[in-house]
């Protein structure tokens, strides 16, 4: 109950914040749009304005405020404005049509999932050739951990314009980014979680005469669940992110990322901003649904924190 | 097809070698750990080379590895103008600024309770969020320049470090800090000479993560405007030419300054951390 009312102060205080900031940040262009509807405004040459500090601007021209909350190309938009936009392009819009964030979200979900999926059954896969293989183990392992530590992401736009030059496009060239993208956490978490039996469950096993199959399927798979599931969370995070970078390049066609190219060059910050929030919120979604399964699986299995 | 031939004789050697390492009687020595990478590393270089002149797959597809070299060594001042624009400027900028900032607000979320249970979920749901979204505002409100990729990689590496800070806070026992009070030590003391240096290995893991999502960071932002320097924006550039050796040799100087931004925080970690069990033994 303590924690509600902490986070919902908090929430509140990032959303006065919001709004305390919208002022400083829009009055300037408020004020020159305020000028050109006829206006009085303090003080009344633009140049002498453009040296004043926002703070004192909107404080000599406070009839100005309400207008900053209500801008049409705010450099920062309002809550409300975010809000209303999301909600003008989610469900007062056919889900067909271009402009609508569910189609455009959908865009990126499916290359996500798709990337995410082939991703992660390649990096259990090689997580068992590791475990399996002393020369894999020596050769390979190495490799994934550094890979850790370089921003692959960069490799991105080349992946979408070399596909394309090879006649694919679409959602494959997205999916394979996403892919690569999840592949490695997710081999260095499962190499991690293959080997968390320790010696003692191990010559148990032996004592039963158990084959490697047998001792991989009764007890390296189940003890390697909670590192599979925190690893297919930082996957997953990392597959949305690679699905909207591989949406840069391709010159804004569909897709969250799309919608963030076009408005940042169009100046439409409400658009940005509500692709931002639809970007967070299926990113949420997405790891909210994986900590679900996880603790349901979990249960299952009697391995619940 | 001779090349293709010679291509799949030495994966066929690499594989051999590593093989006999790691079942020979030296298997777990350190220069085996070294080695059996090196190897498998440099075979995938020469199996690339080998192949992409056997097969002739064209240059706008997959450069040959000489040709990246070549071009690496040639267009250094380029490379070098870039890697100070976007890792120094840009990255390690804003990697500072974040890691201390979240660093002081750290203290102050462990300090008050009420922050740390509201702002704590609250990080822990933004640190899953994708926060390279925000370039497109930050470079509206910051420009073109290293200012606003310093600004996306603040907020990028803010969130994780915040969030293992805290965690590290809190990594004293009740027993320590019993000690620390029957001391009558002040919050100060105690702080700085028991949950500070009891903080460190979780404080290390946030610096570790954010590394690399400031390199991420700074290199994504400049997909959304950049000054005409930049690996980001040498990267998008030299894909929309088609000269792709450019593109490798970019990403060479991003992997090397990734493993050494890296390797320089693990080895302060080192001398921060010696006594800690992972880092003895």
């Amino acid at each position: 109950m303590k924690q509600v009312v902490a986070v919902l102060t908090v929430l509140l205080a990032i959303i006065v914040f919001w709004y305390a900031a919208c002022i400083p940040m829009n009055i300037k262009g408020v004020l020159t749009e305020q000028e050109r509807a006829g206006a009085e405004v303090q003080p009344p040459s633009a140049r002498d304005r453009r040296d004043l500090s926002e703070i004192g601007l909107a404080l000599r021209n406070s009839f100005a405020i309400p207008a900053t909350w209500a801008q049409d190309r705010p450099r920062l938009p309002a809550p409300h404005q975010v809000g209303v936009e999301m909600w003008e392009t989610t469900v007062q819009k056919k889900i067909t049509s271009k402009r609508s964030l569910v189609y455009h979200g959908w865009v990126t979900l499916s290359a996500t999932i798709l990337g995410f999926a082939i991703g992660t059954g390649l990096g259990i896969l090689l997580a068992v050739g590791i475990v399996h293989s002393r020369v894999m183990d020596l050769s390979v392992m190495p490799w994934a951990i550094v890979s850790q530590t370089i921003p692959i992401i960069a490799l991105a736009p080349m992946i979408i314009v070399v596909l394309y030059s090879i006649g694919i496009q679409g959602i494959i060239p997205k999916a394979v980014i996403s892919a690569y993208l999840s592949f490695f956490p997710v081999v260095v978490g499962m190499v991690k979680g293959l080997r968390s039996p320790d010696a003692m469950q191990l010559d148990l096993l032996r004592t039963y005469n158990a084959s490697k199959g047998q001792a991989f399927w009764k007890l390296r798979l189940p003890a390697s669940m909670p590192y599979l599931f925190t690893s297919l969370k930082v996957g997953i995070a990392a597959s949305l992110v690679g699905a909207i970078v591989g949406e840069l390049p391709t010159g804004a066609v569909a897709g969250l990322g799309a919608r963030l190219l076009a408005g940042s060059y169009y100046g439409q910050t409400v658009q940005i901003w509500s692709a931002l929030f639809a970007a967070a919120i299926l990113a949420a979604c997405l790891v909210g649904l994986l900590g679900l399964i996880e603790r349901v699986v979990l249960k299952r299995m009697g391995m619940a924190l | 097809m001779m090349l293709v031939a010679f291509a799949i004789l030495l994966w066929v050697i690499g594989w051999w070698m590593n093989g006999r390492l790691a079942s020979g009687p030296y298997a777990d020595a350190r220069w085996v750990r070294v080695l059996a990478p090196m190897i498998f590393g440099l075979t995938v270089i020469g199996v690339w080379e080998l192949l992409v002149r056997g097969l002739e797959v064209s240059l706008v597809i997959l450069p040959a590895p000489s040709v990246i070299w070549d071009r690496f060594w040639d267009s250094l001042p380029i490379l070098w103008q870039d890697f100070v624009q976007t890792i120094i400027k840009g990255a390690f900028s804003g990697y500072l600024i974040g890691c201390s900032a979240a660093f002081l607000m750290a203290i102050a979320v462990d300090r008050w309770d009420f922050l740390r249970l509201g702002l704590l979920p609250v990080g822990n749901f933004v640190a899953a969020l994708p926060i390279v979204g925000t370039a497109p505002i930050l470079v509206m409100w910051f420009g073109f320049d290293w200012h606003s990729k310093a600004a996306v990689v603040v907020v990028m590496v803010f969130f994780p470090m915040l969030v293992n800070t805290v965690a590290g806070l809190r990594e004293a026992t009740a027993m320590q800090r019993d000690l620390m009070e029957t001391y009558a030590a002040t919050y100060w003391q105690s702080f700085l000479k028991l949950r500070l240096p009891a903080a460190m290995p979780f404080i290390f893991n946030g610096l570790k993560i954010s590394t690399t999502l400031a390199l991420i960071g700074a290199i994504v932002a400049e997909f959304f405007g950049s000054p005409t320097l930049g690996m980001g924006f040498r990267i998008s550039t030299s894909v929309g030419q088609l000269s792709l050796d450019m593109v490798w040799a970019e990403i060479v100087v991003a992997a090397l300054a990734g493993t050494a931004f890296y390797g320089l925080v693990a080895m302060i970690e080192k001398l921060v951390t010696f006594w800690h069990p992972s880092q003895r033994g």
